[in-house]
C-alpha cells in the first residue's frame, strides 16, 4: 500500500518540479528586456565597459605632460613573460648627485598576458589599465609601445 | 475584385471570393470538376496528384525553414540572448544560408559500408513524413487524404521512420552510429505504445478514427474541455511520448552530441544530413499538428457555450490560422521541453515509459471508456 502511495507522490512531485522549471523558462522567453547580448559593431558609439576592465596598460599623464614613473624597474622584474622593458638613464643634478630617470618604458602589447602585476606592484602607481580594447593592427611593429610620452617629466613629489 | 471576376468567369467559385478561406471545399471541388470536364479521368487525377505533390513539397520546405529558424530564436530568447540576427532583418535568412552551406559540402562515401542502405536511409524518413502530412486536416476542405481510419494510418506510417534510423546506424559501419541507432530504435518502439494508447483515448471519446469527423465532433467544444480529466492526462502523455518519438528534447540520447558524437547520423554530411535534420523538425510539426487536431480542436475556432458575440468574433478568423496557431503553441511547448530539462539517460528513459507512462495510460483508457459509457462528458 505504501509503495502505491509513494508511486503517486513521486509522480506528482516530479510533474510539479517540471512545471516549475517550465515556468522559469517561459518567463525568460517573454522578457526581452533581460537580453544581455550587445550588438557589437553597431553600438560602438555608446559602448562603455565596466570599471575594472583590463584593456591595455597605459601610463597616465596629467595636463602638464607629467607622469609618475621613476624608472625603478619593479614592473619589469614582476612581469611574468618579459613584456615590459624599462630603459633608464642617469641624470646629474645641480648638487652633483646622480639620479635615475626614465628614458623609455617599452611595453609589448602582443606579449602581454593582462595579469595586472605591473599595475599592482608599481610603488608610485604610475601604470593603469585603460578601457581601449580594439588593438588589431596590420603591422606587428605597431604593437611595441612606448608608454611615456615624448618630452614628459616626472611629477614633482613622486619618489 | 479582379479575383472575383476571374473566378466567376471560370465558374470555379460561385460566392464572394474571400469565403474560400473559410471553406476550401468549394475551391477544390471547382478545380476537380474543371479538370474532369476537360480531360479523361486518368489525366485529371494525375494532374491533381502532381498539384498536391508540388504544394506539399513547397509546404514542407517552407515549414522546415521556418521551424529551424524558430528553434534557434526560441532557444536564444529562453537563454537571454539574441540568436541569429545578422543575415536578413532579425536573421530570417539564416536557414537559407545554412542550407547553401550544406549543399556545398562534400558527400563522403564510407569504405566498407553498405552504400545502398546508406543512401536509402534519409529518403525513408522523408517519404514517411510526406505520407503522414497528407492525412492531416489543415482547414475545412484542405485535407489531402481522408481515410476512414485516418488516425490509425498516421500511427502506422509514422512507425516506419524507425526503419530509416536503424538503417542509417547499421550502414554507417561505425560503432557510435550503431549504438546510437540501437538506442534510438528501442526508444521509438517503446514510446509508440504510449502514443497509440493516448490516441485511442481520444478515439473512444470521438467515436470514429476518421480525422475530419474527429474535428467535426469538436465543433461544440475542444476535446480537452469536453473530456476533462482523462483527455487532459492523455494530452500530457501524448506530448511526452511525442517528443520521445522524434528523438527530441530531453529524450535525445541517440544524438547527444557530447556523448555519442552525433549518433545515427554521424557519418552523413551535406544534403543527406540536411534531410535528417529537416525530418526531425517536420516530425515535430507532425506530432504537434496531430496533437492540435485530436485534443485542441483542429481547425475549429474557440467557442464558449452561449456567448454569441464572442463566438462570432472567433469565427471571423479563418480556420487555417486557428490550426497554425494551435500547432505553433504545441511546438512552443515542445521547444520549452528541450531547453528546460536535462537529458535523460537511456535507462531513465525506458523506466519512464514502461513503469510510469504505460500503466497510467492503460488506466486512463479504462476511465475514458467508463466515462463515455456513463455519458459523464460534456
Amino acid at each position: 500500500m505504501n509503495s502505491i502511495i509513494q508511486y503517486f507522490k513521486e509522480i506528482l512531485q516530479g510533474v510539479g518540479s517540471l512545471l516549475k522549471g517550465m515556468q522559469v523558462t517561459n518567463r525568460y522567453f517573454f522578457s526581452p528586456g533581460k537580453i544581455v547580448t550587445q550588438k557589437y559593431p553597431n553600438n560602438r558609439k555608446d559602448l562603455v565597459m565596466f570599471e575594472r576592465f583590463k584593456g591595455e596598460v597605459v601610463m597616465p599623464h596629467n595636463e602638464n605632460n607629467e607622469h609618475k614613473c621613476t624608472g625603478c624597474g619593479i614592473c619589469e622584474i614582476n612581469c611574468p613573460n618579459g613584456t615590459i622593458e624599462v630603459i633608464s638613464k642617469t641624470l646629474v643634478t645641480e648638487d652633483g648627485k646622480k639620479k635615475r630617470i626614465i628614458d623609455k618604458h617599452i611595453y609589448r602589447l602582443g606579449m602581454c598576458t593582462f595579469c595586472a602585476l605591473c599595475v599592482k606592484t608599481c610603488p608610485s602607481d604610475a601604470l593603469a589599465f585603460s578601457q581601449e580594447f580594439e588593438h588589431a593592427v596590420f603591422n606587428r611593429a605597431l604593437l611595441i609601445k612606448t608608454l611615456n610620452k615624448p618630452g614628459s617629466q616626472l611629477m614633482k613629489g613622486v619618489e | 475584385m479582379l479575383l472575383s471576376k476571374i473566378s466567376n468567369a471560370l465558374g470555379i467559385v460561385s460566392e464572394p471570393w474571400w469565403k474560400v478561406f473559410y471553406d476550401f471545399s468549394s475551391l477544390t471541388k471547382g478545380i476537380d470538376e474543371g479538370l474532369r470536364s476537360s480531360m479523361s479521368t486518368f489525366w485529371a487525377v494525375t494532374v491533381e496528384m502532381v498539384m498536391i505533390g508540388v504544394l506539399f513539397l513547397l509546404f514542407y520546405a517552407a515549414i522546415g525553414l521556418f521551424l529551424v529558424y524558430a528553434e534557434r530564436k526560441v532557444c536564444a530568447f529562453i537563454q537571454n540572448r539574441l540568436g541569429p540576427n545578422r543575415i536578413g532583418p532579425y536573421g530570417i535568412f539564416q536557414t537559407v544560408a545554412d542550407l547553401i552551406k550544406l549543399l556545398f559540402k562534400e558527400l563522403i562515401p564510407i569504405k566498407n559500408a553498405d552504400s545502398f542502405l546508406f543512401n536509402l536511409a534519409p529518403y525513408i524518413v522523408i517519404i514517411v513524413n510526406f505520407m503522414v502530412l497528407a492525412a492531416i486536416p489543415f482547414a475545412k476542405g484542405l485535407h489531402a487524404i481522408d481515410f476512414n481510419i485516418g488516425i490509425f494510418y498516421v500511427i502506422a506510417v509514422s512507425s516506419m521512420s524507425v526503419i530509416g534510423v536503424l538503417l542509417a546506424g547499421w550502414s554507417s559501419n561505425s560503432k557510435y552510429s550503431l549504438i546510437g541507432a540501437m538506442r534510438s530504435g528501442a526508444q521509438i518502439v517503446s514510446y509508440e505504445l504510449s502514443i497509440g494508447l493516448a490516441i485511442i483515448t481520444v478515439v473512444i471519446l470521438a467515436g470514429s478514427m476518421q480525422l475530419s469527423e474527429i474535428v467535426e465532433a469538436q465543433r461544440t467544444g475542444w476535446f480537452i474541455f469536453k473530456g476533462h480529466v482523462p483527455v487532459f492526462i492523455a494530452f500530457v502523455i501524448y506530448i511526452i511520448s511525442g517528443t520521445a518519438e522524434t528523438n527530441r528534447g530531453p529524450f535525445d540520447m541517440a544524438e547527444a552530441e557530447s556523448e555519442l558524437t552525433a549518433g545515427y547520423h554521424t557519418e552523413y554530411s551535406g544534403i543527406k544530413f540536411a534531410f535528417f535534420y529537416l525530418a526531425e523538425y517536420i516530425n515535430m510539426f507532425i506530432i504537434a499538428s496531430v496533437a492540435s487536431t485530436l485534443f485542441l480542436g483542429g481547425w475549429m475556432p474557440f467557442h464558449v457555450g452561449n456567448w454569441e458575440g464572442f463566438n462570432r468574433i472567433m469565427d471571423f478568423i479563418p480556420p487555417f490560422f486557428w490550426f497554425i496557431g494551435k500547432t505553433f503553441f504545441v511546438i512552443y511547448l515542445i521547444m520549452l521541453f528541450k531547453w528546460t530539462f536535462p537529458r535523460l539517460r537511456i535507462d531513465q528513459l525506458l523506466t519512464l515509459e514502461w513503469k510510469y507512462l504505460l500503466p497510467i495510460n492503460l488506466v486512463n483508457v479504462l476511465i475514458m471508456a467508463f466515462l463515455v459509457l456513463m455519458g459523464w462528458h460534456f
